[in-house]
């Protein structure tokens, strides 16, 4: 156990957990931030994206001490309700998600693929978007929805 | 995941000091192992000691080969212009690796200590006649993998860089499985002047392994029609809930087909 000092969306965080702390546990559980999913124990469904210093990662398989003196972005620290990022629009406007449990790390992973690659063509975008699985939507209206958030970015 | 020490060092000094005051420590690079891993309770280690903070992620071109620091993630051996002009396909081969996520943490070192029979590295390893540098002493490919997760490396050895021969000409094909990504099969094809060399991946019981009759007819003649008439056996190969052994042995030809361009 030790204090493990880390800023989520511009906030320091300073709790006291074992070393063996996953940054997804520590995100939901210690910063009470439950934006981030947990879908699967493989390493594989995405819905656990955030980024870390800038780059998207899988937050299941990151212990918090590897993140610690870090910068983590989560899905609640890119918009509000009030005022959402335009690739939380786009997926409304495109109908991008429908029971919304893989929304959060699309849309995490989907930030840092167009601002990667502001034309990504629909196969890029498939390609970019291999580390998310969504149950519901089939993946079509997500593409749309990349590709539009994309020219909302601006970026 | 058990209860576990983490530290990190700033240096491989440190770091093998560390790993040595504990009596079951683990280096850890990316996690994208190691960490599933633990949280599966499939290992138990006293310590982890991270790596990443030992400056071992410099990549640079030394005239005959490329030499990768162990540290390096997929994604900036993917996105290296040293790579991607020295040795093309090794940045592709990075770049096919798992998902966006797993490339932004998962490491060269990691990669080849681990020897996963279906990761990816160890066929270039082995193709391009590596080197593997430790902090002490230098490994040739060909030594280094011993066994389906089973290395040259001793306890507490650590990677430090791997030298990876140029070649004139080189292809990595891979058979994703659709799920994971790993390479149900995946051939390495290396062109050097005194021969051809080819590495397979996700096939062998024994893990990467060269195919000696594939660079014999490769070396006479580097053409996929030479390899038209050879019978590739099944003896020796992965059967399991994703591919038999038999179609193992066709996706190699087929695989090795089309690295051959
Ligand atoms: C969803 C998913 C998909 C994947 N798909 C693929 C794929 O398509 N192809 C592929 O090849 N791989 C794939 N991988 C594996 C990925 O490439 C891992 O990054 C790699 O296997 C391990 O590298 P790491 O840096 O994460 O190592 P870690 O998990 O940190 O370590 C793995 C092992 O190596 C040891 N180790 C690490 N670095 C060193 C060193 N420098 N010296 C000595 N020992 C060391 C550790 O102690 C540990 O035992 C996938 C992984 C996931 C989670
Ligand atoms: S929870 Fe599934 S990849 Fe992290
Ligand atoms: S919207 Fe339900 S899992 Fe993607």
């Amino acid at each position: 156990m030790g204090d493990i000092s880390l800023t989520i969306n511009g906030k320091v965080e300073t709790h006291d957990v074992g070393d063996n702390t996953l940054l997804v546990d520590f995100i939901r559980e210690k910063a009470g931030l439950t934006g981030t999913h947990i879908g699967c124990d493989t390493s594989q469904c995405g819905a656990c994206v955030v980024h870390l210093d800038g780059v998207s990662v899988k937050a299941c398989t990151i212990l918090a001490a590897q993140a610690a003196g870090s910068e983590v972005t989560t899905i609640e620290g890119i918009g509000s309700s009030d005022s959402l990022h335009p690739m939380q629009e786009a997926f409304q406007e495109n109908h991008g998600l429908q029971c919304g449990f893989c929304t959060p790390g699309m849309v995490m992973s989907a930030i840092e693929l167009v601002s990667k690659n502001k034309n990504a063509s629909e196969k890029e975008i498939r390609d970019g978007l291999e580390g998310n699985i969504c149950r519901c939507t089939g993946y079509h209206n997500i593409v749309k929805s990349v590709k539009a958030g994309a020219e909302k970015m601006g970026v | 995941m058990y209860s576990t020490k983490y530290v990190k060092p700033n240096s491989t000094p440190e770091a093998l000091e560390a790993i040595k005051s504990l009596s079951e420590g683990k280096f850890l690079a990316g996690g994208m192992t190691l960490i599933p891993t633990l949280k599966q309770r499939l290992a138990s280690p006293d310590g982890l000691v991270d790596i990443s903070g030992c400056n071992l992620d410099t990549i640079a071109d030394e005239g005959e080969t490329i030499k990768i620091g162990a540290m390096s993630r997929h994604v900036s051996v993917a996105e290296s212009p040293v790579v991607k002009k020295a040795i093309p396909t090794l940045a592709s081969l990075a770049e096919g690796i798992g998902d966006r996520q797993v490339r932004n943490r998962g490491t060269l070192g990691g990669s080849v200590a681990n020897n996963d029979p279906s990761a990816c590295y160890p066929s270039a390893v082995l193709a391009l006649k590596a080197t593997v540098h430790t902090n002490s002493r230098s490994i040739a490919a060909d030594d280094f993998f011993t066994g389906m997760f089973e290395t040259a490396l001793e306890e507490d050895e650590i990677i430090e860089s791997i030298s990876f021969s140029k070649p004139t000409k080189a292809n990595y094909v891979k058979f994703p499985n659709p799920a994971s990504r790993y390479a149900m099969v995946g051939v390495f094809v290396a062109k050097f002047g005194e021969g051809v060399r080819v590495a397979v991946t996700g096939a062998g019981e024994g893990g990467v392994f060269r195919h000696k009759e594939m660079e014999t007819a490769l070396s006479s003649n580097y053409s996929s029609d030479s390899l038209s008439s050879l019978n590739i056996a099944s003896d020796g190969l992965i059967s399991d809930l994703h591919a038999s052994a038999e179609y193992r042995a066709n996706l190699i030809k087929e695989m090795t087909k089309r690295a051959v361009v």
